[in-house]
């Protein structure tokens, strides 16, 4: 494929906090390949005996909207930006197997396709945006859901916005992990600098999924499954 | 498809496509791992990519830098709905497949189901 110049501009948009190549070493990157390639394919094999009529178009339209969602860096303090990473929102959505196949869609176009994030990076990128914020979001999300127990309120909407501030704190432990193991900055200087910058960034990321799930049960509440507690047998409710 | 969801898909669509008309307000300044690689002086073991397609969003030969971004997101917002579609549709094929040669094993499916799970979520 040819080389395409662009008329640079005097800021360029920023690259987003998608790992590029040259961050991490080759056994490192290797190491994300595998990982990656372990969960897509876990994905696939759970999804292709659960997918209903619904999932199709659900899959396509939250692939888009977190698509475009992460282009809108949101500013935060000290000249930093962040973006919506969306895997819980994902996860809440299409469930977490089908979600971690969207958000491997949303990455792979972006590295292949809008050079966001490198080819080397691709597989923990993956992993680290579209794997473990997919399964440990839907976890806390469900605990959420236990929680609210189908109540209208403050309790899912706050659980939500845990859940996903929990995930881009991990997701930027994860990536610390992997830049200190590649050697490409000490684990003491990137982890704290990395975590005290996501906990600004997960803020975002928690308020735009909550207010996109509250949107959602607002609108179309049979997109959302919420597990319920069993009724209880002669309780107080 | 059911006239529902076919709702659903546009009226999803068009919301990521409205979103991508707004992209040329993003904060331009440098995200989370950007500005640790910087201020902790690893930005530059960074490596450019070894092509270019619609690099930092800028869909390329189109002048106005807000414009190309617009276009970008929209190429992009299409690409992935396309995409994700097309797994989607393929997931399903399996599913059904699987479906269908489970209940074939177990008995006579009932009218109109599709049989197993993948038709357990069907109105």
């Amino acid at each position: 494929m040819a080389y395409i110049s662009l008329p640079s501009p005097a800021l360029p948009h920023p690259t987003p906090m998608h790992i590029p190549d040259g961050f991490l070493s080759g056994p490192v990157a290797g190491v994300g390949y595998v990982l990656a390639a372990v969960f897509v394919a876990l994905a696939v094999w759970r999804t292709n005996r659960s997918l209903d009529e619904k999932s199709v178009p659900l899959m396509g339209v939250t692939a888009a909207c977190i698509f475009a969602a992460q282009m809108m860096n949101f500013p935060v303090a000290g000249g930093t930006s962040g973006h919506l990473l969306g895997g819980t929102l994902a996860a809440i959505l299409v469930g977490p197997w089908a979600a971690i196949i969207v958000m491997t869609s949303v990455i792979g176009v972006q590295g292949l396709m809008f050079q966001d994030g490198g080819l080397a990076a691709l597989g923990f990128n993956i992993f680290n945006m579209g794997v473990i914020p997919v399964l440990v979001g839907y976890g806390v999300y469900y605990l959420a859901t236990l929680f609210a127990n189908g109540r209208r309120g403050w309790v899912l909407p706050t659980g939500v916005f845990v859940a996903s501030w929990i995930t881009v704190m991990l997701a930027a432990f994860a990536t610390s992990i992997e830049l200190a193991v590649s050697g490409t900055s000490p684990l003491r200087v990137v982890l704290p600098a990395m975590m005290g910058v996501h906990a600004l960034i997960g803020i975002g990321e928690g308020l735009i999924t909550a207010a996109a799930v509250t949107f959602v049960l607002a609108a179309r509440p049979d997109l959302i499954e919420q597990p319920r507690r069993p009724a209880p047998q002669g309780g107080l409710s | 498809m059911k006239r529902g969801y076919l709702v659903l898909l546009m009226a999803g669509i068009g919301i990521a496509l409205v979103i991508a008309l707004f992209s040329p307000l993003a904060s331009s300044k440098p995200d989370g791992l950007e500005r640790v690689a910087e201020d902790k002086a690893f930005v530059d073991k960074g490596n450019d990519a070894p092509y270019k397609v619609i690099a930092d969003y800028a869909f390329p030969w189109v002048g106005n830098e807000d414009a190309a971004t617009i276009l970008g997101g929209v190429v992009g917002v299409v690409v992935v709905a396309a995409l994700v579609l097309a797994l989607g549709v393929g997931l399903r094929a399996v599913s059904r497949r699987t479906a269908i040669a489970g209940t074939k094993l177990a008995g006579p499916a009932p009218p109109g189901s599709t049989g197993g799970k993948a038709g357990a979520g069907e109105q």
